[in-house]
């Protein structure tokens, strides 16, 4: 049955407008949970505001658990669900990047563009940063094309290169988020401070 | 609605379990309908290309980013699915700030800095992100969070690596923050 687009089943310009609502229901579930303020962002990697933990975390094994269920229904075919490809160094060196702007700009792509949305003054500035940043990728790319394209590993899953069943990573995955979000309740209490 | 969030947050924000809860079935909802997860620096990517393509078509017909990326995505770049979820998102943000009124003008920043030196950072930050995005085919949304999701490799290497770099970074930069 599903992917609905891939199957035929809704047209690809539905699809667009599916997106439209999808991308709705996104922003508003960012934004009300506080995504669009840079200092509650920033609280987790400080420990007065582990939100970003706690929603990230949750969506995640919410979405591993749903997928996996409809799979098993048979309602969706995974093999027909786009799995990133993983590219070793670019992936590693694109992380670290962006794990920098992140502490120093207070916002990922989709939280800034939230924030935004309300008036953050700060937030548009951000963006301003992120085309720039996505131009100066664009216009240089012949100097790291070779590193972007090196080490390419296929598509591989993490259950995949632990060679366990998907279930068991995903039970594995929600003890660690478990414990992680223990520690997020723990650092709140130790490191308070006023709600943003 | 209003009401009823408050009640169970207790908070001005909805509580972050529920809000990672339906996060997770809106991205469940893109996998089911439109076979991926959700995004954000793609729609970058597909505006900085259209800007180009309107402004230096002679530029972007012959440098080599501009070209791989017209062979593999024919038609308008504009005409992508993330720039439609993002359009979306902007709307979803926006309904929610007017919900709970939190529309509001301003530049957030720790009393201990200027407004000045929080745009500064802002700026340096998303140049930063922005470059990473693309060396990391994707951000937090479209790779950390929709890859881990669909258990890809990749999204747990890029979820590891965004915020560890940010934690180990965080010390040095605590004066903006804390």
């Amino acid at each position: 049955m599903g992917p609905l687009v891939t199957n035929g089943i809704i047209s690809q310009n539905t699809d667009f407008l599916m997106a439209f609502f999808i991308g709705i229901g996104f922003g508003f579930i960012l934004e009300s949970s506080g995504f669009s303020s840079s200092r509650k962002l920033v609280g987790v990697f400080y420990g007065y505001d582990t939100v970003v933990l706690k929603v990230f975390f949750t969506a995640a094994i919410t979405g591993m658990i749903g997928l996996l269920f409809l799979s098993l229904f048979g309602w969706l075919d995974l093999d027909l669900v786009y799995i990133n490809p993983t590219y070793m160094y670019s992936t590693i060196a694109g992380g670290i990047i962006m794990g920098a702007g992140f502490i120093l700009g207070g916002f990922c792509p989709g939280t800034g563009f939230c924030a935004a949305a309300i008036g953050k003054i700060d937030a548009i500035f951000f963006i301003v940063g992120l085309f720039l940043g996505v131009f100066i990728f664009a216009e240089g790319y012949p100097l790291w094309e070779s590193f972007y394209k090196a080490r390419y590993l296929g598509i591989p899953t993490l259950s995949q290169v632990l060679g366990l069943k998907d279930g068991i990573v995903v039970l594995g995955i929600i003890v660690v988020a478990m414990g992680m979000f223990y520690v997020g309740e723990w650092a709140e209490k130790k490191f308070p401070r006023a709600e943003y | 609605m209003k009401e009823s969030m408050q009640k169970q947050s207790g908070k001005r924000y909805l509580n972050p379990y529920l809000g990672g809860v339906l996060l997770g079935l809106v991205l469940i909802t893109a996998n089911f309908v439109s076979g991926r997860g959700l995004g954000a620096s793609g729609a970058l990517k597909s505006t900085v290309i259209s800007v180009m393509n309107t402004v230096a078509p002679a530029h972007t017909e012959k440098a080599t980013f501009y070209k791989e990326y017209a062979e593999e995505h024919p038609g308008k770049p504009m005409k992508a699915w993330l720039v439609f979820e993002m359009l979306g998102v902007l709307t979803g943000a926006f309904l929610s700030g007017a919900l709970f009124r939190r529309l509001k003008l301003k530049v957030e920043h720790s009393p201990k800095i200027t407004s000045r030196r929080r745009i500064i950072f802002a700026v340096l930050g998303g140049v930063l992100f922005g470059f990473g995005s693309q060396m990391g085919r994707g951000c937090t949304s479209g790779s950390a969070l929709s890859g881990m999701a669909v258990l890809s490799y990749q999204g747990f290497i890029s979820m590891a690596f965004i915020f560890g770099t940010a934690y180990a970074l965080a010390y040095f930069v605590r004066k903006n923050w804390i």
